[in-house]
């Protein structure tokens, strides 16, 4: 397997080392995996978009064609019969493959930061904005002409105007 | 022979940067003109040479001349001519001497169109760009060097990967790299402007043309990048919050707040150390795109150990020119006087809003970006952030922003009556009512949250229109009038309504391909039809092909709605002949409503095939609404207000005895 690949250009990296992992010809959910249930088959095709397939690129194992993806698809189709609750087959698999196989990493002490990130930035962000508001509300006026200076401008604006009318 | 040409000349190119670099910065410290004036020829020096050495090793792909490391690894005797081209920058090596060619351009744009240009501003900005280039073209020359020769030549090369082989290749990284590359004019201006310690209106004036290319090119790049994974990678998906997707997308929503930012500092005199600090974090945003996918640091952090000489390198690299631009920010920044006071309710306040909130948006894609990366290099762990992660937090950053886009532009400077804003936008907001009622009518239900934001898109796309329509007076003055005003509306403003519709556009077609999309799979014989959401798919067959340089399958289905025939498609299997790599070629049927998708799979060994159907509602929309937000960003560079300082007198007179003549 050819690993440095030299792709260009963002995506066609992705796009390059997604095709050269999955060797089998195979190409995600295959018609003898489909559940005959309607309503439990949803949902298995719903767990299987955020389960990663744990051989290949950022791959979730419903698009994957790589040959364990299909054993964890079927696997999640088995757990579903079996009566488990979405979470439950989520947690099944964590058990065996780690957090590294849910696309939705699970709040804990490791992804606090994660998740709060983003509400905390923009908090931060919000927050100095409402000082840049503060601190320009007391910005001092500017101090007003004084009458040498407000004579010399309309001496000025006078110029300007007649130089105007004259084009 | 060709070859140590080009080697000759990027090495030229390098000593060229060397000095553009150093002369005019110390010609504009002390004031020597003939210093500050060596910018520019060195400048277009900089260039010939890229150029040089850019045909050089396009002539070396076009020969197919293996003796060249980098044309053995990724080429072949029998590839299309099309694809010898594109694949010049179908790689590592010669994707690095695009980028160096794409920066030398743009060095010597700058020289060329900056003659209004103050002579220190221009002296400095040409010598930053430079410095810029050294780096690149260092790291060109002594860790990436496309000229590298093989003392024992192979008879023939290895191929570019068959899913480069495809017209996207063409478009798509160049549009990438002029995008990403555009932004480094802004930065050199950034800090031009922190040395000179002076940032004003005309700064602003100067500066945005440039962001306004690289920004056109960039959504340019993204948006092609994405119908292309949309149509080769055959799930019918185009967008999948991949990193290598992800790196491209941050300095796009950096590079948008920079866009609306610059607009303040122009227009207002205001927000200029933000403005800055924007630049900055702009193109450091696109050099951390570049190199965390050229290090190979995305696959994981131990891949970075595969190449440490490159890793090593671009990690010094992105230090020096983040590091030190931030440091120069942090001790130049307080020295730049605070512009005009407006209140939070005004034009300039909502554009602040604006770029919070697509910070917090760029900030959530970094975190999800690189998080993994950091709690593994700590000992954390390894984690998967994937789509439901953004859809938590990107998604909820998203709407506040687009709900306020077309509240923000019908705002007037400095301070707003917003219940009057509001009041003039009441028939947007009816409509927009009617709209989500009829979509959920259609629908037959579906998805609230997915009503809800059809309803979102629908009321940016009124009040944007309603803002036009205010501005043009139409149906409060004469037909005529209206058109008069239409025609003389700036190409900035031309440019602002039609990036506007041409995101909620986009954004309508995004959240129905999402929420309404139907995929079905099955094993079907030749004549038999697979029946889809109301589409039947009669499977004819499938024949063999012989292409260039791959064998294909070709299925053949005919689509037909209440026996009515739509369409035929002709989707393909391929197995290229070097890489034996299979690949797929979906066929697409495209209406104005969605798309009719069609994959072929594989032989079930009975006479059967795996077919794949995808009915994609709207999908067309995100490719048009993209494509308008392209075009605005042309139109908007061609307001000539961009290009000279100031409308010249003759121009100012028609205008005003226009005016005159309408009013009276």
């Amino acid at each position: 397997m050819r690993v440095t690949i030299h792709a260009t250009g963002l995506g066609l990296l992705f796009l390059a080392l997604m095709f050269l992992i999955g060797s089998s010809l195979a190409f995600a959910v295959e018609p003898d995996e489909v559940l005959d249930d309607p309503v439990l088959e949803a949902r298995a095709r719903e767990i299987s978009r955020e389960v990663r397939c744990p051989v290949c690129q950022n791959e979730p194992i419903d698009s994957s064609n790589a040959e364990l993806a299909r054993e964890l698809r079927l696997v999640v189709r088995e757990r579903l019969v079996a009566g488990d609750s979405d979470q439950q087959v989520k947690n099944y698999l964590a058990d065996r493959y780690g957090d590294f196989v849910l696309f939705r990493p699970p709040v804990k002490a490791t992804t606090y930061l994660l998740w709060a990130g983003p509400g905390l930035i923009f908090l931060f962000g919000g927050v100095g904005i409402f000082f840049f508001y503060r601190g320009s509300r007391r910005q001092k006026a500017p101090v007003p002409l004084s009458s040498d200076e407000q004579k010399k401008l309309n001496q000025l604006l006078t110029d300007k105007n007649s130089k105007g009318d004259s084009a | 022979m060709i070859a140590e040409l080009g080697q000759f000349a990027i090495i030229m190119a390098l000593l060229a940067a060397v000095v553009q670099a150093t002369l005019p910065l110390i010609g504009a410290e002390r004031l020597d003109s003939r210093l500050m004036n060596s910018g520019g020829q060195a400048a277009l020096i900089q260039m010939l040479f890229a150029v040089l050495a850019f045909g050089c090793l396009t002539q070396a792909y076009i020969v197919s001349d293996f003796t060249l490391l980098n044309v053995a690894e990724n080429s072949h005797s029998s590839k299309p001519m099309l694809y010898k081209i594109t694949g010049v920058w179908g790689n590592h090596e010669g994707s690095m001497l695009l980028w160096v060619l794409i920066l030398a351009v743009f060095g010597a744009a700058v020289a060329a169109f900056g003659r209004n240009l103050p002579a220190t501003l221009k002296a400095r900005v040409l010598a930053i760009q430079a410095m810029i280039g050294v780096g690149f073209l260092t790291f060109l020359i002594f860790t990436s060097n496309p000229f590298t020769r093989l003392v024992t030549p192979p008879l023939n090369g290895n191929d570019l990967n068959p899913l480069l082989q495809d017209p996207g290749l063409a478009f798509h990284p160049p549009m990438l790299y002029i995008g990403y590359v555009g932004f480094s004019v802004a930065f050199s201006f950034a800090i031009a402007a922190l040395i000179e310690g002076k940032v004003d209106a005309a700064w602003a004036r100067w500066v945005r043309p440039w962001t306004l290319t690289a920004w056109t090119f960039l959504t340019g790049g993204i948006v092609l990048g994405s119908w292309w994974a949309y149509y080769e990678l055959g799930w019918g998906g185009w967008w999948f919050w991949d990193p290598v997707e992800n790196v491209s997308f941050m300095p796009w929503l950096m590079g948008t707040a920079l866009l609306h930012s610059a607009i303040v500092v122009e227009k207002r005199n205001s927000l200029k150390v933000w403005t800055i600090l924007l630049a900055i974090l702009t193109f450091s945003l696109s050099l951390i795109g570049t190199f965390i996918v050229r290090s190979g640091l995305l696959t994981s952090v131990h891949a970075f150990a595969v190449n440490p000489e490159r890793g090593i390198f671009i990690l010094f690299l992105l230090a020096i020119a983040i590091g030190g631009s931030l440091t120069l920010f942090a001790l130049r920044a307080p020295a730049l006087k605070a512009g005009g006071i407006f209140s939070p309710i005004s034009r300039e306040g909502g554009l602040l809003l604006n770029n919070l909130l697509l910070s917090t948006a760029c900030a959530t894609v970094f975190l999800g970006t690189l998080y993994p990366l950091f709690l593994e290099a700590i000992g954390g762990g390894r984690v998967s952030i994937g789509p439901p992660f953004y859809t938590n937090t990107f998604v909820p950053v998203m709407i506040p922003l687009l709900l306020l886009v077309c509240v923000g532009a019908h705002l007037p400077w400095k301070r707003a009556d917003l219940l009057g804003v509001l009041g003039r936008l009441k028939f947007a907001g009816l409509a927009t009512i009617i709209a989500a009622l009829v979509a959920w009518y259609i629908a037959d239900g579906g998805p609230l949250l997915a009503i809800l934001g059809l309803g979102l898109a629908s009321w940016m796309l009124l009040g944007t229109v309603s803002e036009w329509a205010d501005r043009i007076k139409l149906f409060r003055a004469p037909l005529s009038t209206s058109w008069q005003r239409a025609i003389n509306l700036p190409g900035s403003v031309w440019g602002m309504t039609l990036a506007h519709g041409g995101l909620a556009i986009a954004v309508a077609g995004m959240i129905a391909t999402t929420a309404w999309k139907v995929e079905d799979v099955a094993v079907l014989k030749p004549g038999e039809t697979l029946s889809v959401f109301g589409t039947d798919y009669r499977f004819e067959g499938v024949r063999e092909i012989i292409g260039p340089n791959y064998a294909a399958v070709e299925g053949t289905f005919v689509l037909s709605q209440n026996g009515e025939y739509m369409a035929t498609l002709k989707p393909e299997k391929r197995l290229y002949n070097v890489q034996k790599m299979p690949t797929t070629e979906a066929a697409i049927h495209s209406t104005f409503v969605g798309d009719y998708y069609a994959v072929i799979g594989d032989p079930d060994g009975a006479g059967g095939w795996t077919v794949r159907i995808y009915r994609e509602p709207l999908v067309t929309w995100i490719w048009f609404g993209c494509g308008l937000m392209v075009f605005a960003g042309l139109i908007s560079l061609a307001d000539r207000r961009l290009r000279v300082g100031a409308p010249s007198d003759k121009k100012r007179t028609q205008l005003t005895s226009k005016t005159a003549e309408a009013s009276s």
